[in-house]
């Protein structure tokens, strides 16, 4: 066995698999123990590739590094099979956000075929390399998979569309423009033939495709826009093995990591003695800032390696502490050495003359994703193949990280996407998971999976940034804002992964939403930026630096419209007179929440609007506060323009999710530093929204034009509108995040 | 060597007697729809039923469990049909990333067995699992349509 074995049975199966395996491969009866055997190892094999099954071969055979067409393979996108079963390649990951639904529905609105056929599968990065990127940036995140391949998709089902009309009418001998298909079949109108595409997709795969391709009028789209079943739920039901932790390998060892706690510290030097003959634990692999057991069960070598004494060299981080990076941070507030992001009119000489002035800090902590699969990568490294299956963000990123590691050229890598246990930002950017599963493999030379403990999780994250700002804010006699300063300090992401991008000028992605995003007219606005670098990682997490500014613009807002003594959703609509698609949003939630009616005795409301990923979203939520300070969120109601709606029940689903999202990041969210490292370890002591303090949600759909984001957009503002709820309920301000740091109980 | 009773058929076993049933289940058995979450007993992705109890199974010890009647979430639809409560989280697409649900269902399926018509009250106690995607609005109004099928 081994990696001929998984050569010989992977050009058996195609690289996708074979379909029909929905059945096969979850069997529960898997015999025997200790080894998987032949046929569990099949059933992994086609779990693996997504849902295909044995006995019929897409071939992905590379012919000069392009498309290979095949009797099945219309183009890249679409493959069409003889049973009339469509299945649509997708390029992007699936992490919960029902891309694997939405992408595949942009292709089948042009494709004209019977949604009730279509099946999707993930195209792999390997095969996007070798076809000259024919699916486009695999990368995953930012809200972007529909936005940005939305014309591809289009294109791509109106392509094959074409062909498989093109084929039909050569068969017919009549002109193209007499046929027409929908739902799978294809009618020449003047005589009344039809056929449908299972039985002319061979002939359509030898047609050439259109140069041009017309695409419908959003007015004419049938399948955009109505309300689709999630494609993916049927596995996720069933406990089928589909996500990178549950891969089995014939020959697979297990292993666990032990990172450096401090962080940028290093590895001095492990007492391998102390493992020599526990049962089952074949070796300890030494990497330069961790340290990896390797056995023949992942308990066991979890067990391994809590025994193992490991030293480590802390560097020069070992005494950092939260209070330390707290005033790291805050020294931003006043600094000289802010960037400026945005400058109009003269903020200091209007701030000279406002009738008005006020002023606040606010800040906000490092935050986990936790995705509920902790980060796991299983890889095999042979003399000349890297094999990996990942939970991935960006596939191409994993390969190519997977070729560095291995010390080997990308084209020798193959990456399996699998389905994401929760992204969040954390899969995509970075991947040390999978750098570590392929160091760990090499060294091994067998198959071994790499899963870390919940622990290693959450103290190695890629945090979402400390921040700080002070915003300054300076109103006339009746109460308009004219002068409005925000100083922002933090920590930038681009300075750790592209630092020179930091030579050009301000990190503007740190001033996401109070850039040209910034829906609010005030004459005189400055916004700037003191960046202050801490040891600990940053990377971006779900709306990143959306979710701190929409926090400090929100929550300031409030507090002009308290120092104006007017109503924090008129307010608004006075600063958004000029902005009828932010009007309409922010109209949309007050209608749905009931703003002009009391709420229930002792509920209070708050409100907030963010716009980001090129899309729009206010929300209201309704809060109490109980005798003992507890926050009670009881309702909230989001109201989401995203331009063209693909699929509302992802709108509606996606919005959900953010609420709890973000309503788990201010309630509790918060990362700690002491002596270098993260204090927090698990879901105790870093606790998640459970479903007993699950508020009511309700989301309203603005129909918009354009494309945005859906993703994200419902987190950013649902911090402040809670906490402007708990300042209408005690009066009491909320300025840092998270609150349960925060005394509520009634003076 | 122990004898473990899963989903109906009989596993010999030889692996320490203090690992846990989880993974026994995912490892040793190859059973991997039963979730590593956290390791403590926070989370639930791991619950199976023991005796028709639903329990965590990454804090049970394979030396505790050894002839009792296990079900996963693999064995919860034995003869095919789906379980009353994967036909309601089907219906009201209830997964998004999926990755607790096996943990999910299975908690729902042994309160369902327990209080069939549970009331809101019933579920906020009974159900602590936890869900980092927020399906919780979709699983509650799932709960209620499982328990008006039955």
């Amino acid at each position: 066995m081994g990696g001929l074995t998984i050569s010989v049975l992977r050009d058996r199966l195609g690289l996708f698999g074979t379909k029909g395996g929905r059945g096969r491969a979850a069997e529960s009866a898997v015999s025997r123990v200790s080894h998987p055997t032949r046929r569990s190892f099949l059933a992994s094999v086609a779990a693996v590739g997504g849902s295909l099954v044995l006995g019929f071969e897409i071939p992905f055979a590379p012919r000069a590094g392009h498309a290979a067409p095949s009797a099945q393979e219309i183009t890249a996108w679409i493959v069409i099979e003889p049973d009339e079963t469509v299945t649509i390649r997708v390029a992007k990951s699936e992490m919960g956000q029902g891309s694997f639904t939405a992408l595949p529905m942009l292709v089948a609105e042009e494709l004209e075929c019977d949604w009730s056929k279509v099946r999707a599968e993930f195209a792999p990065p390997h095969e996007n390399r070798k076809r000259d990127r024919v699916w486009g940036n695999m990368s995953t995140g930012a809200s972007r998979s529909i936005s940005a391949s939305q014309s591809d998709l289009r294109r791509a089902g109106a392509t094959a569309r074409a062909m498989l009309i093109a084929a039909a009418a050569a068969r017919w001998n009549v002109p193209d423009g007499e046929c027409t298909a929908a739902q799978g079949v294809i009618t020449h109108r003047p005589s009344g033939r039809s056929i449908t595409f299972g039985r002319i997709a061979a002939a359509a795969a030898d047609i050439a495709p259109p140069a041009e391709v017309a695409l419908k009028e959003p007015k004419d789209w049938k399948l955009i826009g109505t309300r689709q079943r999630r494609l993916d739920v049927a596995d996720k039901i069933a406990g089928k093995p589909i996500y990178a932790i549950d891969v089995r390998l014939p020959n697979m060892l297990h292993a666990t990591i032990v990172q450096c706690p401090v962080f940028k510290g290093t590895l001095k030097s492990v007492d391998e003695s102390k493992l020599a003959g526990i049962k089952g634990v074949h070796r300890v692999v030494k990497l330069p800032d961790a340290v990896a057991v390797v056995a023949d069960s992942w308990w066991r070598a979890k067990k391994a390696a809590e025994a193992l004494p490991v030293s480590w060299d802390f560097g020069e981080n070992s005494a950092v502490s939260s209070a330390a990076i707290h005033a790291h941070v805050q020294s931003g507030l006043s600094a000289t050495d802010a960037r400026i992001g945005r400058n109009d009119g003269d903020v200091e000489r209007a701030l000279a003359q406002a009738a008005k002035r006020i002023e606040a800090d606010y800040e906000v902590p490092f935050l986990a994703h936790a995705t509920m699969e902790p980060q796991n990568c299983t890889a095999h490294v042979t003399a000349d193949l890297v094999e990996v299956w990942a939970p991935t963000q960006d596939g191409e990123t994993a390969l190519a990280i997977a070729a560095d590691a291995a010390g080997m050229p990308a084209s020798n890598v193959l990456i399996h996407k699998m389905m994401l246990g929760g992204g969040f930002g954390r899969r995509g950017i970075f991947q040390d998971f999978v750098r570590q599963a392929v160091l760990i493999a090499k060294e091994v030379g067998r198959p071994v999976k790499l899963a870390w403990t919940r622990e290693e999780d959450i103290r190695h994250d890629f945090y979402r940034p400390v921040a700080m700002a002070r915003l300054t804010a300076g109103l006339d006699r009746d109460g308009a804002p004219i002068a409005w300063k925000i100083r922002t300090a933090g920590q930038s992401i681009i300075a750790a992964v592209s630092p020179r991008v930091m030579q050009f000028g301000v990190d503007r992605n740190f001033l996401q939403g109070l850039l040209e995003d910034m829906p609010y007219a005030v004459p005189n606005y400055l916004v700037d930026f003191a960046m202050r670098n801490t040891h600990v990682p940053v990377g971006v997490w779900r709306s990143v630096n959306h979710s701190q500014n929409a926090f400090f613009k929100e929550c300031f807002v409030d507090e002009m419209a308290v120092a104006a003594a007017a109503d924090p959703y008129l307010f608004r609509r006075k600063l958004l007179a000029n902005r009828a698609r932010e009007l309409a949003v922010l109209d949309a939630a007050a209608a749905r929440a009931g703003w002009d009616t009391p709420p229930q005795p002792g509920v209070s409301r708050g409100i907030a609007l963010h716009n980001s990923q090129n899309s729009i979203c206010a929300q209201v939520v309704e809060v109490s506060i109980g005798r003992e300070g507890k926050v009670r969120v009881h309702r909230v109601v989001s109201a989401i323009d995203a331009g063209h709606v693909v699929n509302p029940l992802t709108i509606e689903l996606q919005t959900e999710s953010a609420v709890v999202f973000a309503l788990t990041a201010a309630l509790f969210g918060e990362i700690t530093i002491k002596d270098g490292r993260v204090e927090q370890a698990n879901f105790h002591d870093y606790p998640m929204l459970r479903l007993a303090d699950m508020p009511r949600v309700e989301t309203v759909i603005v129909p918009g034009t354009g494309w945005g984001g859906v993703g994200e957009t419902a987190v950013p503002p649902l911090a402040p509108a809670l906490c402007n709820a708990i300042f209408s309920a005690t009066g009491k301000r909320i300025r840092s995040l998270p609150l349960k740091n925060h005394d509520l109980r009634s003076a | 060597m122990a004898d473990l009773n899963i989903n109906g058929r009989t596993h010999q076993v030889d692996v320490d007697p203090d690992t846990p049933l989880l993974w026994v289940l995912r490892d040793t058995i190859g059973l991997t729809g039963t979730k590593y979450g956290c390791g403590i007993a926070q989370c639930g992705a791991c619950t199976v039923h023991v005796d028709g109890i639903a329990m965590r199974s990454c804090s049970v010890p394979l030396s505790l469990v050894a002839g009792r009647q296990i079900t996963t979430i693999e064995g919860l639809a034995p003869d095919g049909v789906l379980h009353k409560v994967q036909q309601a989280w089907l219906d009201h697409d209830v997964p998004q990333c999926g990755y607790c649900q096996s943990g999910m269902i299975m908690a729902v399926a042994a309160l369902l067995k327990d209080k069939p018509k549970p009331t809101d009250a019933d579920i906020d106690a009974n159900l602590t699992n936890i869900c980092r995607c927020g399906t919780y609005q979709q699983i509650r109004a799932a709960i209620h349509a499982a328990a008006a099928s039955a």
